[in-house]
């Protein structure tokens, strides 16, 4: 591989995590940050997390990376889950399958455009969808719960498409039961 | 704990503010209040651009012991500001004032004929024995030389800006047989900061901005604030953690006593708590909840607190608004496809779409006559204030009256006259006041700091 060819691949890599990045990181989350005292290559007493699934934090840094991506997004004024997010929701699905212990707050989110209280409605119909796609991957009732917040917690400004469409999201945050 | 301490923490400061406010101190409100994210008001249509009835209000003379008032304060400076913004009136400028007439025996009515003005107003600030000005005031016709009104007023030191308020109320309407309404007040909330550290507040101002208050601070959203009919009340929706409730993030619907401080919450179901809307006899509150798993408008009686489900449909139906009457709802639903207005009798029933024009049409306020309608309206990326005037039956005419990319929440004054409504500035929220009368006339309220939204004009004082 020449030098060219190695930036390249490392460029790559960098965009795809970054992309990443984007939606993994959330304040709600209490997320393993670099403060965190716990030494994160060590094998904690868990029996086997080699699947990354038997993890008793999703929040593991050995879980499986598909539970790192949090947020689903959406078209304009619409709810249904696009397909590109199947492989999440079936991710956190057979993680709270194996974690009862484990329930998924899902708070859903609007753009800016618009009146605030039918955002308020569209945020909650969006959260209402992924739930619905949950269920019908047997999760439990019971592990699920819908927020909406409209529009009023954004996550950026601009009056922007792609600004819009970061903020047309349901957030996955995870609780304990 | 994050949330609960800011909670009781306002409570207390609220009672406190109550006080300064019952001991006649006005003018101490604003320094004991938060007035960081208070608004100052600028019109940003000049004079020259508008029409409306030319009219004359000479400074008022100044024959008090006491200092010379600010320019806030100044009676004449004020009335005419007000004018100005209400689209129905072009006051003369305070540079033309080539003559001083303080009573009506002075008025040279040639030399204002001369200057086109319809109507010319003088008046006098004196001092009452007890400390409190005098405002005697007059309302002449040019055309006849008749006079029309001649009153006084009473007004505390720092309380002139009020008195004029109510001095162009009286004039508006002796001019245009329709009650002004500058003497009222608005409500409408502010974010400050980012992230986890955002602060919502709620506030109360006068209608022109002035005077802002606080009546609520929270680290959790407020929205959709609305008047009690008398005006002593505010029902808005917040995101607040309250004491019998473990999880944050759940909307609920407080009724809050502006005099007292005193807040209840009266809905805090699963779902969706939105949209409050006090029924005109004050008895009933008009709501959207999603207990039953989807927005409904739902309408509770305060004395019984029994609820009544109004609507059973899959769409989202939200932001109901009461007839003058209270016989009827208009609300926002999707029932069609794309979010519109329709009306269905308070009781329930089938609802009646309304609004025809437009892609996009939600967020309804309802004027006094139940006939003009404001609304948000979208078409494409680009959404503005409409109003529809069905005093002629449906489907009425719609016009568009605001000129923003992103307006939204229109809030009509008591009298219908003007709207008060939410724009983007960048990526900032603030206020404007437009007239409704589609003169694109419009008065920016803007905020030192944070991004203003949801505004609510309030209700008449009473007489």
């Amino acid at each position: 591989m020449n030098n060219t060819m190695r930036v390249l691949v490392i460029a790559l890599a960098v965009a795809g995590l970054a992309a990443c990045g984007n939606k993994t990181v959330k304040d709600d989350v209490r997320s393993t940050t670099p403060s965190d005292p716990r030494p994160t290559q060590v094998q904690t007493n868990n029996t086997d997390t080699s699947d990354g699934f038997s993890v008793a934090d999703p929040n593991d840094p050995n879980a499986a990376p598909c539970l790192k991506v949090r947020v689903v997004n959406f078209d304009f004024d619409q709810s249904s889950v696009r397909p590109e997010f199947q492989a999440t929701i079936d991710c956190h699905a057979k993680y709270l399958g194996l974690n009862g212990q484990w329930a998924l707050s899902l708070e859903g989110h609007a753009d800016e455009r618009g009146s605030r209280e039918y955002n308020m409605g569209l945020g909650e119909r969006r959260g209402n969808s992924v739930s619905d796609l949950f269920k019908a991957k047997g999760t439990d009732s019971s592990q699920l719960m819908v927020t909406s917040f409209g529009e009023e917690r954004p996550t950026c400004t601009e009056s922007s498409e792609d600004c819009w469409s970061n903020n047309r999201r349901v957030e996955l945050v995870y609780t304990k039961k | 704990m994050r949330s609960m301490m800011p909670v009781r923490f306002w409570v207390v400061w609220l009672s406190a503010l109550g006080f300064i406010l019952g001991s006649s101190a006005l003018a101490s409100a604003q320094t004991a209040g938060e007035t960081g994210a208070g608004l100052t008001s600028t019109l940003t249509v000049t004079p020259g651009q508008r029409g409306g009835i030319k009219i004359a209000v000479v400074p008022f003379a100044w024959e008090s012991a006491a200092p010379p008032p600010s320019q806030e304060q100044d009676v004449a400076r004020v009335i005419r500001s007000n004018f100005n913004r209400s689209g129905k009136f072009e006051a003369l400028r305070e540079d033309r004032y080539g003559e001083l007439p303080t009573t009506a025996a002075d008025v040279n009515f040639g030399f204002w004929k001369l200057a086109k003005q319809e109507y010319v107003v003088v008046g006098r600030v004196t001092d009452n024995p007890d400390g409190t000005f005098r405002i005697s005031y007059e309302l002449l016709k040019t055309a006849n030389e008749k006079r029309l009104l001649g009153f006084a007023e009473i007004g505390r030191p720092g309380d002139l800006r009020r008195v004029a308020h109510r001095i162009a109320d009286t004039i508006y309407e002796q001019i245009l047989g329709v009650r002004g309404a500058f003497d009222t007040q608005v409500a409408y909330v502010t974010s400050t900061g980012v992230g986890r550290d955002i602060t919502y507040r709620l506030w109360v101002a006068h209608s022109d901005g002035f005077n802002p208050i606080a009546i609520a601070k929270n680290n959790e959203p407020f929205l959709s604030p609305a008047w009690s009919p008398d005006g002593k009340r505010l029902a808005y929706v917040s995101f607040e953690r309250l004491a019998n409730r473990s999880e944050p993030g759940r909307s609920s619907i407080i009724v809050q006593e502006l005099a007292s401080g005193v807040r209840k919450a009266y809905s805090s179901f699963r779902g969706i708590n939105g949209a409050p809307a006090f029924s005109p006899d004050g008895t009933r509150l008009a709501m959207t909840l999603s207990r039953t798993g989807n927005p409904e408008i739902t309408v509770m009686d305060f004395a019984s607190g029994k609820l009544t489900q109004l609507t059973r449909h899959y769409a989202i139906d939200t932001e109901p608004q009461w007839s003058p009457d209270g016989q009827q709802l208009f609300f926002t639903s999707d029932r069609g496809g794309k979010p519109q207005i329709y009306r269905m009798a308070a009781t329930g029933g089938d609802p009646v779409r309304i609004s025809f024009q437009g892609e996009y049409n939600a967020r309804v306020s309802v004027g006094f006559d139940g006939n003009l309608l404001a609304m948000v309206q979208g078409n494409g990326n680009v959404y503005r204030i409409a109003a529809l005037d069905r005093s002629r039956g449906d489907p009425g005419t719609t016009t568009i009256i605001t000129d923003g990319r992103l307006d939204e929440s229109p809030s009509l004054a008591p009298n219908a006259s003007m709207v008060l409504y939410a724009a983007r500035e960048g990526t900032r929220g603030v206020l404007y006041a437009a007239a409704v009368d589609g003169t694109r006339l419009k008065q920016r309220l803007a905020s030192s700091e944070g991004d203003v939204r949801e505004p609510a004009w309030g209700p008449f004082r009473p007489r």
